[in-house]
């Protein structure tokens, strides 16, 4: 069932997002999203460790001794994540002011072991980097959509471009707070979840139990 | 073609071997360890002068803000020159030579048993007082005292809210106030940083003509008077109480009160 790079990027989007389907790496996805810049710089560093962990660890996988593969994952994504986040400290740095432990906190971010284990142990580096890409896109697809809600209703802005004047600089807009706050998040990511799921039926999981029917009416 | 005597390279021995083998799994681990560690102290080592330049410039920026000095296009460095950064010892409310004024680190200061004491009254919630801080004079082309910058920092609601106020030379009257680092509530708290709030303080007085000290974040003017009030924030009452509580514990004895005085007697 080998994959064309356009489907290994495309699928993860929509058919196989790495957030509305499978459900990973909302931690992150509630803490980063209230403003848009951040959600961008946030993606944008995932999809990187996502992609060249994958190559790195696909590189190496026929060597990788299964008793202590997780761990050798782990010590590769860690390496990048430290890159990563010293780099935006460099050349980022009001950004990196915001995101804090958050770019640290990739590490954990369950994507990136995810794919690891799932694809890159098992494809070769180029497939595997282009799997990371994809993931990447898609958490980041996700994260823009709850980015443009929250930031929008939440301050009156887009990337820090006043849309709606709020009522504390003098406008007309009464901002939400609750959309500034993690919470509103999880609301945000349901009602997706939910939307996707309806526009494609097939991503709903079946029921791992049915309620007990005694009598039929 | 390769002979087919010839002994196999170490190279090709060494991946032939099964990874699960002892040898290999210590192998594996060590050298990824030291290959990763290598890549991640390079990576940090030649990162770390951009990184020292651009926390210099982040409080720098905000020094110039607090005295309204700071547009987006200023050259941050040239514009900060024309600060006079001095160390102060607060409970003398003198300069001392002791220490380099452009390198002295306030919050290391702060948490050094030898250079701080502990608070027993602490309204700010601070923990440890710094003996020293880096205060930074602003003057006029003739010499004399046009502002006075001096940091400041307590407790609020979630955080330590970490800021500068800028005073003018009569030592009253209040210039700005500005915070660089704090984590409070998005949207209610965190609104210290909204510019409409901070132009609020503009035009203050910390101390009546007897030299009480009178500033106050609150809901309501003090009996005072106006000029001595800030409109506490709507829906922050623990950061505005937090606010008030650190800009009155550096304002009062245990803070510059000596400096103020000294500035006041025109003798900086």
């Amino acid at each position: 069932m080998a994959q064309t790079p356009k489907e290994l990027i495309l699928d993860p989007m929509v058919d196989n997002n790495p957030i509305t389907l499978q459900v990973l790496g909302i931690c992150s996805a509630l803490a980063v999203t209230s403003s848009l810049q951040v959600a961008f710089v946030m993606a944008l560093a995932v999809t990187a460790v996502t992609a060249f962990a994958s190559m790195f660890i696909s590189m190496i996988r026929n060597q990788i001794p299964g008793s202590i593969r997780i761990i050798v994952q782990m010590v590769i994504i860690a390496s990048l994540v430290i890159v990563v986040d010293q780099v935006l400290k460099a050349y980022a740095f009001e950004i990196s002011k915001t995101l804090s432990v958050f770019v640290g906190l990739i590490i954990t971010n369950c994507i990136v072991m995810g794919r690891a284990e799932a694809f890159a142990m098992k494809n070769p580096p180029v497939a595997s980097f282009i799997d990371g890409i994809g993931n990447g896109l898609g958490y980041g697809l996700i994260l823009m959509l709850v980015g443009v809600i929250r930031e929008l209703f939440g301050s009156g802005s887009l990337f820090g471009v006043t849309i709606l004047e709020t009522v504390n600089n003098g406008g007309w807009y009464v901002p939400n707070g609750l959309l500034l706050l993690p919470p509103s998040a999880f609301f945000v990511i349901g009602l997706l979840i939910w939307a996707f799921r309806a526009w494609k039926p097939e991503q709903v999981e079946e029921r791992d139990y049915k309620i007990q029917v005694v009598e039929e009416h | 073609m390769p002979d087919e005597n010839k002994k196999p390279g170490l190279l090709r021995r060494f991946l032939d071997t099964p990874p699960d083998s002892v040898g290999k799994t210590v192998f594996v681990a060590v050298t990824l360890c030291l290959v990763a560690s290598m890549i991640v102290s390079a990576v940090a080592v030649s990162l770390r002068p951009v990184q020292e330049i651009n926390k210099l410039k982040d409080k720098q920026i905000n020094i110039l803000q607090v005295a309204g000095l700071y547009s987006p296009d200023t050259d941050v460095t040239e514009a900060f020159k024309v600060f006079e950064p001095h160390v102060l010892e607060i409970e003398t409310g003198e300069f001392t030579e002791q220490f380099d004024a452009s390198t002295f680190d306030d919050r290391a200061a702060a948490d050094d048993p030898e250079l701080s004491v502990e608070l027993t009254d602490d309204p700010a919630s601070i923990g440890r007082q710094a003996k020293f801080v880096t205060v930074y004079l602003l003057r006029n082309e003739d010499g004399s005292l046009d502002k006075v910058i001096l940091p400041l920092h307590g407790y609020g609601l979630w955080s330590t809210l970490y800021g500068f106020i800028a005073v003018e030379e009569n030592a009253n009257d209040i210039f700005g106030l500005q915070f660089y680092s704090h984590a409070e509530t998005p949207g209610l708290g965190a609104e210290v940083d909204n510019p409409r709030w901070k132009s609020l303080w503009r035009g203050k007085k910390l101390y009546d003509e007897n030299d009480v000290l009178q500033i106050t974040v609150a809901k309501t003017a003090p009996p005072a008077g106006q000029e001595f009030h800030v409109d506490a924030l709507a829906g922050a009452t623990l950061t505005s109480n937090g606010v008030d509580n650190l800009v009155r514990f550096w304002m009062g004895k245990a803070g510059y009160a000596p400096f103020l005085e000294s500035v006041k007697a025109g003798e900086i």
